[in-house]
């Protein structure tokens, strides 16, 4: 009987968190994955939010730039540059769905990178663009 | 004993079922002309509307979905478990009209006879408005296109 409701109660749990993949990391756990990674290369001396700001901001090949859709503010709405589709607030400080999903933050800066600089962008870059995020206030 | 073992059991499957109805129906929304889909929408519309399957038939979203790395000028490739889970939605969803058996799908819904027809009334200078900016901007005119309700009456074009 005990057997019985255990495995009931477990199959419940398991119900609820595929219900809700609510929030798997936070922001920081992201960045310290990207810090890791980062850690690999050669000369690695630590993330710059400065750099990723002004990473964010510059103009790369296309014409682009990360503002160039998330505009110079990024806790700010962004427009697709293209579709002027809507997108929501970058920063965690006006999204707390940002940067809470590892397998969400790899497959955006994967494309978007694509899109900007014709090519991935290094853990570096990613790690500087975050923290330069985590600085932005509401 | 037996017996509340029997109703624990009978409760699990009736929460267990009630759970996979409400995620079914999630999944899939079953209003008829604007049938949805989580991934669909989250996917596709994070970049641009979701378009609905309806606009082109099965053989163009199979193609559009065929070559997702290379999406009108954007690798907006994605896995695979995803890419066949929406494909799948387009496909059942897709029109059924009649189209021209051509060489090539059209995968532009804009290149469509019925989108040209439906909007040959548009003036060009309503088109180069920079509220509207793109065709692919069906909300910027079609008020309620979010919920898939493309409707005449609810057309308002911004000058």
């Amino acid at each position: 009987m005990l057997r019985i409701y255990f495995v009931f109660s477990l199959m419940f749990a398991l119900a609820v968190l595929t219900a809700n993949p609510a929030f798997a990391e936070t922001p920081v756990e992201v960045l310290a994955a990207i810090k890791a990674e980062a850690a690999g290369t050669p000369g690695f001396q630590g993330f710059s939010a400065e750099r990723g700001e002004k990473f964010f901001k510059t103009k790369q090949k296309h014409k682009l730039s990360c503002s160039s859709c998330h505009t110079d503010n990024p806790a700010a709405q962004g427009k697709h540059s293209e579709t002027d589709k809507v997108i929501k607030p970058l920063a965690p400080a006006a999204n707390e769905e940002r940067f809470t999903d590892m397998k969400k933050v790899a497959k955006w800066f994967k494309r978007n990178c694509n899109d900007v600089l014709d090519r991935e962008c290094t853990a570096q870059e990613k790690g500087d663009v975050l923290s330069y995020l985590l600085t932005v206030k509401k | 004993m037996f017996k509340a073992k029997y109703i624990t059991l009978m409760f699990a499957v009736v929460v267990l079922a009630m759970g996979a109805m409400m995620s079914a129906a999630q999944a899939e929304g079953t209003q008829k002309g604007s049938a949805s889909n989580a991934k669909w929408k989250d996917e596709c519309g994070a970049c641009h509307f979701a378009f609905p399957p309806r606009f082109l038939p099965a053989e163009s979203w199979r193609t559009i979905m065929a070559g997702l790395n290379k999406h009108f000028g954007s690798n907006a490739g994605l896995d695979a478990a995803t890419a066949s889970e929406i494909t799948a939605f387009l496909e059942k969803n897709a029109s059924t009209k009649k189209h021209e058996v051509l060489a090539k799908p059209l995968l532009r819904i804009t290149e469509t006879p019925w989108f040209k027809s439906e909007h040959r009334e548009v003036a060009a200078r309503d088109w180069k408005n920079p509220k509207v900016k793109s065709p692919a901007n069906c909300g910027a005119c079609h008020t309620k296109a979010d919920s898939g309700d493309f409707n005449e009456d609810n057309v308002k074009i911004p000058r």
